[in-house]
């Protein structure tokens, strides 16, 4: 990083940023010197992997188990991509991907915010009761359940359909509870005035806490949407019919098949891989913010 | 808790309570309107995916029932006591175990190290929380495919890399001692971010005057760290060493994938256990007693780490 002693001085304060206080480095040049060059040491550790991968993709099979030290060194193909691509089980497993994540995440917000208003705004009798129950539930991993759950969906007669893989995932009591808290926060003078002007519950709900709630909202769908998206072992059970796969358990169904094919693998890892990082790209400081907001995330 | 703004939705969607006069006196008279209808939805999954599996689990665990024989018998404790017996559920469990250990540390510090740094205002914020965070928007699958390839054995970086450096081939996966540092290397790679991001926040939102304070005193930068910001940060380490330490007990899907708990069983984790005896073994009943024993263990790990937290504040 810098290695001159007047820019470091000059650049002290200014890099406030909009994310917030520095840690102020001090006026010593070393320990900013060291600070740099951690950071790079840890980004590039981060990303290699990533790029050995995309070095390993564009090249031909046989470059890949030839070129010895590095696949750097083979000549340039988009082979691999295409060939996978066409075998079309990826497009079918990413599309059950969005497919299932998307509807996971869109029952999950509906089904949570609308209790999360229950609990926060209800009188109902057993209320603390049933809220105390949700908030124990937390601690469930849920990867302990699915023994009795795919007993279940063998009584239902549910093993191998999208709804046996979605709506498990449904169940979301941090959610519930993050909202709830959220919810507890606003102010309860706006809604007595719509009360009084006769709006009903649910359009309180709609047109007063829900617009109040967006940033939160949107932080628990996207928590929400990459745990799904990501989620294995219970997808991994629930299906055998590989046209109901998701990406994560279709790759893995195949890993094995793929042998030493290397460059198909990483380009399918790859394909696999950028939907998510689009995403994130896309909503990278939504997704920052919300971590501070909610305090946790994923499940 | 509210109790001051009553729902009273049937009432009011009713077409005959239209606007008209009196109607403040009349919404004073529908407290217990309730708002059940709201939460019905969730417990309706809740109770169908979450409540009924725990109790059937339960049931099970005290049964010999299996997936191929239907027929179920009530065999009290056995599975209990069987489970306590098999050397593979005290392998499984140590396995994790010791993976949580040499997953948490790491995980722990490597995101309060990245934290710090990538707040220290170094340019180019975005940029470092893309690194950091990206592996951990990336499914299991497309982690290990990665992986296995860096672990490859002979064309693989890691060996390579080695190589270069005129050292022997290691076996990152096929070698008993070193698979399990392998899957921590993977897991701390693809899950660090999530730290990170925690830590992140918790920097950003503190308090700047003690630091500044300090600066005016002439304290040094390392000094203010160890003084101020990393005391400051206490509460945050908790949450996150509690969060982590629970996911990395949980520890299955890339195991799995991986090594399916090889080579010997030597990366088998609890969670593979109870999945190889209830789905390849077929023993619902002994793989629930499995689970529930693991639950109790998480449920002691978390009393306790609650505590301990508790103390800290």
């Amino acid at each position: 990083m810098s290695a001159t002693a007047t820019p470091v001085r000059a650049r002290r304060r200014p890099p406030r940023e909009a994310s917030g206080s520095p840690l102020l480095l001090g006026h010593g040049r070393l320990p900013r010197v060291l600070a740099g060059t951690a950071l790079v040491v840890l980004a590039v550790v981060w990303l290699v992997p990533f790029l050995w991968a995309i070095a390993t993709s564009v090249q031909s099979e046989k470059d890949v188990a030839t070129t010895g030290l590095s696949p750097f060194k083979g000549a340039f193909t988009l082979d691999s991509y295409q060939e996978i691509l066409e075998r079309g089980n990826v497009s079918v497993w990413a599309f059950n991907s969005f497919l299932i994540a998307g509807l996971v995440t869109l029952l999950t917000v509906v089904v949570s915010t609308l209790a999360a208003y229950g609990f926060s705004r209800g009188t109902f009798r057993g209320r603390r009761a049933l809220l105390a129950v949700t908030v124990a539930a937390i601690m469930i991993p849920p990867q302990l359940l699915v023994v009795p759950l795919f007993d279940q969906m063998l009584l239902f007669n549910m093993v191998d359909t999208y709804a046996a893989v979605i709506l498990p995932q449904v169940v979301a009591p941090m959610m519930v509870f993050i909202l709830k808290r959220f919810f507890d926060g606003i102010p309860k003078e706006l809604e007595e005035a719509a009360r009084i002007d006769g709006a009903s519950e649910f359009r309180v709900f709609r047109s007063i806490v829900l617009p109040l709630s967006r940033p939160i909202v949107a932080a628990v769908a996207i928590f929400v949407f990459i745990g799904a998206w990501n989620n294995f072992m219970w997808p991994f059970i629930v299906t055998n019919d590989p046209d109901l796969m998701t990406l994560p358990v279709g790759l893995a169904t195949v890993k094995d098949a793929y042998g030493i094919q290397y460059a198909q693998s990483m380009a399918s890892a790859l394909l696999a891989a950028l939907p998510l990082i689009v995403v994130f790209l896309l909503f990278q400081r939504r997704i920052v913010n919300s971590v501070a907001t909610t305090g946790l995330g994923g499940s | 808790m509210t109790t001051t703004a009553p729902l009273g939705a049937e009432e009011r969607t009713d077409p005959a309570t239209g606007p008209a006069d009196g109607r403040r006196a009349v919404l004073r008279r529908i407290r217990p309107g309730n708002g059940f209808v709201f939460v019905l939805p969730f417990l309706l999954v809740f109770g169908l995916f979450m409540v009924w599996p725990i109790v059937q689990g339960l049931w099970m665990s005290f049964t010999d029932s299996s997936l191929a024989l239907r027929d179920t018998g009530f065999v009290g404790f056995d599975n209990y006591t069987e489970a306590f017996g098999d050397p593979d559920v005290w392998s499984s469990l140590g396995n994790t175990l010791f993976f949580t250990a040499i997953s948490s540390v790491p995980l722990v510090l490597v995101a309060l190290a990245m934290a710090l740094l990538v707040h220290s205002g170094l340019a180019g914020q975005w940029a470092w929380r893309l690194a950091f965070f990206a592996p951990y928007l990336l499914p299991v699958t497309v982690v290990t495919l990665i992986w296995t390839w860096l672990y490859q054995p002979e064309l693989g970086l890691g060996n390579q890399l080695l190589d270069s450096f005129g050292m022997a081939p290691v076996g990152w996966l096929s070698d008993e001692s070193v698979a399990m540092w392998s899957i921590a290397a993977l897991t701390v790679w693809w899950t660090v971010g999530f730290n990170f991001l925690l830590y992140l926040a918790a920097l950003q939102s503190l308090p700047t005057t003690f630091d500044e304070a300090a600066a005016l005193d002439g304290a040094g930068a390392w000094r203010r760290l160890w003084s101020i910001t990393l005391p400051q940060l206490r509460r945050t380490t908790g949450l996150v060493a509690m969060l982590q330490i629970l996911a990395s007990l949980k520890v299955f899907d890339q195991i799995y994938i991986l090594t399916k708990g090889g080579p010997n069983g030597s990366t088998r984790p609890v969670l593979e256990y109870v999945y190889d005896v209830g789905f390849t073994g077929y023993r619902l009943g002994y793989a629930s007693a499995v689970s529930y024993l693991f639950f109790a263990l998480i449920i002691v790990v978390s009393l306790v780490q609650f505590r301990l937290f508790r103390r800290e504040d």
